[in-house]
Formats: structure tokens, C-alpha cells, sequence
């Protein structure tokens, strides 16, 4: 197998993922997954298809637009936000998604009063189903630290400057449960379809490290 | 255990950068370690609880040290040898030296968007009462195990307030351990920032964590 990936991982990788001692062009991360996977498929542990299934599942499918959707439909059904609300695994699961790392879900709406903030300080938690798998700020050191102890001054850091009578509420993925941020609204969108309105919602403004596109 | 992945209130970690439009996998190898890592999981080999303990469970500096799908491979690695599925030599070498481990069911290419539908859920109906109400004042334990936990550090001592009851869910530290499920209630339990980080803390921050009842003693 040859796929090409020459994509110089050492440049990113602390600078242990040199494996050029055999003259080829593949990191030392790349010659560990691959010796590992051919192991897995030689011991009959995994298919080899189930894998190319699931990585198109979460490179394809799911992603940040499907909690668009939800975010659309609750700004446009009062009764679906609702729902959201007070059940939101069952409310998300009526748009089709549902399962792994979205089996226990709570939205959490953003006010003028309350600006809500999800976090795993301990490893990586986030609501698959809705947002897809989560971007590498989400996971690292910095974010888990920080979100916790000071999301004033990194929200700020990010662009996200929130009026200093709004409180901050951070939620910790301790547990299985996993949060979904409503934000507002934007203003100047009266009579937009639940379609047009689910283009303004991003991924960082359902995690509160963003807000909102405005029209 | 207080590990490198406990990492509330840490220090010196620097900015957060956020990449523009980043990719889902930054690299190949990505891919398959994270394909791998989730359809390994699936054989009913080990629970997420262990998965989690295996990725910690080693000096903070080594943690820190890897990529987020680093430290999925480390973790994935370690189980395999330790179950007995894979042998060290031949994860290296990439070639079977013994036969396989009978009793892994291999995740089917068909079952696929099936497994992932179904999740595990970690809600378990039980008859046992709940100790806590919402509106209820809690104390963190100040704990410290050697053990897996979910208790964050930064919150043990302090005094918060239970905001929503999840019902019974699975208790990570018994179930990493293979002790069995030990379904406990969960609570939503909100700190004031200023009971956590002291009182020159943003005073309009409150924090929440998910606790099992465990971790938790009735604070006056």
C-alpha cells in the first residue's frame, strides 16, 4: 500500500515523528499505524472496510451541520426548542441524529445574562452526533486549563468579547453527558428560512468559544 | 489518579489557537488510529472507561507530550497487550507470531452506522434513591486515588450545588477497573468561581462538573 501521504508529519509532531532511517518518506507515526493496523486486520480483529466506513462516517457525514439544524429549528418552532430544552437527547434524535457520544444530551441557551461555555477538562468529550469529532483546540492543553479558570480573558483572546454584566456558566463533560450551546438569535433575520438561518450557525458559537454569523 | 490529563486551572499550557477551517484529520495516520481505536472499542473488548484509564495512566510529561491521536494510539496499544490480543513483538512488526485471541467480535463493515446509532448509553434504571435533590449544597470529597476517576482536582474540598439529577449512570471508577458497572446517581453540581479559583476570581463565572454521587458529601 501506497498512499501517498506524504505529508510531513514531523513538522507538526514535536519532532519525534522522524522514520526516514529506512530511506523512505513515511513518519514514525505512519509506520506505527500501519504495523498496527495490519495486525488488527492479519488477526482478523477489524475490517478493513468497517474502517474506511467509519472514517467517512465522521471526514463526510457528520458534522457541525447537523447542530445547525438544531440550532435553526429551535430558533424557528417554539415548541421544538422546547423540547430541546427539557429533552434534548429526544429532540435532536427526531432530526435523525443520535448514538455514540450523543447518547446523553442537554442544550444549554445562551441569554443577554448567561453566555454558556463547553469544556472537557479531562479528556475530550463532545457531542459526536451534532458537531462531529472535535477540532484539536478543543483537545489540547491550553483550552482545557483555561476554559475552566479564566473564559473571560480566552474568550477575549478568541475574538469573543461578552458585555461584563453577562455571566459566564462553563460546563465540565465529567460524565457522559454531553452539552449543546443554543445560542441567540441574530437580529435582522425575521422571516428567514429555518435552511438560510442554519448557515449563520458555527461550530464555535455551539461549543461558546464564538458567536454567531450575523446577516 | 492525578494525572497529566487532569488539567483544570493549569498553568504556563499558553494561547488557544483556533485553526481556520481545520480539517477532521490532519494527516493519514490520523485516520486509521482514530478508525482503529473506534472499531476496537466495538469488539466488546474493553469499555470506554478502560479505553480512558489506558491513555492516562502514565507520567504527566508523557501525556502532554503526544498528539491528541498519539495519545489514542498509546492507549489502544496498551490494551491490546494487556488483554493478550496482540503480542509487543508483533505490534511493531505488523505480522502474527501466534494465532489470534478467540472472543473478539470484529466490527462488521455492515454494522457500521448501526453500532454508532446505538451508542452506549450509560443510563442504568436501578432502585436505588437518590441522596441528592437539585437545590442540595455538596461538598467535592477531597480525594486523591491512585486509581481512574473523573473527580477533577480543581473542585475537591469545595462547595457547590446540585442543578440537574441524570438518574443512575455508570461509575468510571469501578468500571475502568473491571469492578463491574456500579451504577451511581449523577448530579450536575455548579461551583462559584470564586469558591474554586478564590476570591479575586471573575465573580460572574460559575463552573459546573457531572459527579457521581461518590464524590460528593451534604455540605451544611
Amino acid at each position: 500500500m501506497h498512499d501517498h501521504d506524504h505529508d510531513h508529519d514531523h513538522d507538526h509532531d514535536h519532532g519525534h515523528g522522524h522514520g526516514h532511517d529506512d530511506g523512505s518518506d513515511l513518519s514514525a507515526e505512519q509506520v506505527r499505524v500501519r504495523a498496527l493496523e495490519s495486525i488488527l486486520i492479519a488477526k482478523g480483529y477489524v475490517d478493513p472496510t468497517a474502517l474506511d466506513r467509519l472514517i467517512e462516517t465522521y471526514e463526510t457525514e457528520v458534522g457541525p451541520h447537523n447542530g445547525a439544524r438544531v440550532v435553526a429549528r429551535a430558533w424557528t418552532d417554539p415548541l421544538y426548542r422546547e423540547r430541546l430544552l427539557t429533552d434534548a437527547t429526544a429532540a435532536i434524535g427526531e432530526l435523525g441524529y443520535v448514538g455514540r457520544q450523543g447518547e446523553h444530551m442537554v442544550a444549554v441557551e445562551n441569554t443577554a445574562a448567561v453566555h454558556n461555555l463547553v469544556v472537557c477538562t479531562l479528556c475530550s468529550c463532545y457531542p459526536w452526533p451534532v458537531l462531529g469529532l472535535p477540532p484539536v483546540w478543543y483537545k489540547s492543553a491550553p483550552y482545557r486549563a483555561r476554559a475552566v479558570a479564566e473564559p473571560r480573558a480566552m474568550l477575549h483572546e478568541l475574538g469573543v468579547d461578552l458585555a461584563p454584566t453577562t455571566a459566564i456558566r462553563v460546563w465540565d463533560s465529567t460524565a457522559e453527558v454531553r452539552y449543546l450551546v443554543l445560542p441567540s438569535r441574530p437580529a435582522g433575520t425575521d422571516g428567514w428560512t429555518e435552511e438560510d438561518l442554519a448557515t449563520l450557525v458555527t461550530r464555535d458559537a455551539m461549543i461558546g468559544v464564538g458567536l454567531v454569523n450575523t446577516p | 489518579m492525578n494525572g497529566g490529563q487532569d488539567l483544570g486551572g493549569m498553568h504556563g499550557l499558553g494561547s488557544v489557537a483556533i485553526e481556520p477551517s481545520e480539517p477532521v484529520f490532519h494527516h493519514p495516520w490520523e485516520r486509521r488510529a482514530f478508525a482503529l481505536t473506534v472499531a476496537m472499542g466495538a469488539t466488546g473488548s474493553w469499555n470506554i472507561d478502560m479505553a480512558r484509564s489506558a491513555r492516562e495512566d502514565r507520567p504527566p510529561h508523557e501525556y502532554l507530550a503526544d498528539s491528541y491521536y498519539e495519545k489514542w494510539l498509546f492507549g489502544l496499544e496498551r490494551l491490546l497487550v494487556e488483554r493478550d490480543l496482540v503480542d509487543a513483538d508483533e505490534l511493531t512488526g505488523g505480522t502474527p507470531s501466534r494465532a489470534p485471541s478467540p472472543g473478539v467480535r470484529r466490527l462488521a463493515a455492515a454494522n457500521v452506522d448501526e453500532t454508532l446509532a446505538r451508542g452506549a448509553p450509560t443510563l442504568r434504571a436501578t432502585m436505588d434513591v437518590a441522596r441528592f435533590v437539585p437545590g442540595d449544597h455538596v461538598r467535592a470529597r477531597t480525594v486523591n486515588p491512585t486509581t481512574h476517576t473523573r473527580l477533577p482536582r480543581y473542585v475537591r474540598g469545595h462547595v457547590g450545588v446540585v442543578e440537574r439529577a441524570h438518574g443512575c449512570h455508570v461509575f468510571p471508577d469501578a468500571s475502568a477497573h473491571g469492578l463491574g458497572e456500579q451504577p451511581s446517581h449523577l448530579y450536575t453540581v455548579v461551583f462559584a468561581g470564586t469558591e474554586v479559583w478564590g476570591a479575586d476570581a471573575d465573580p460572574t463565572v460559575t463552573v459546573s462538573i457531572d459527579a457521581w454521587e461518590p464524590y460528593l458529601e451534604a455540605a451544611p
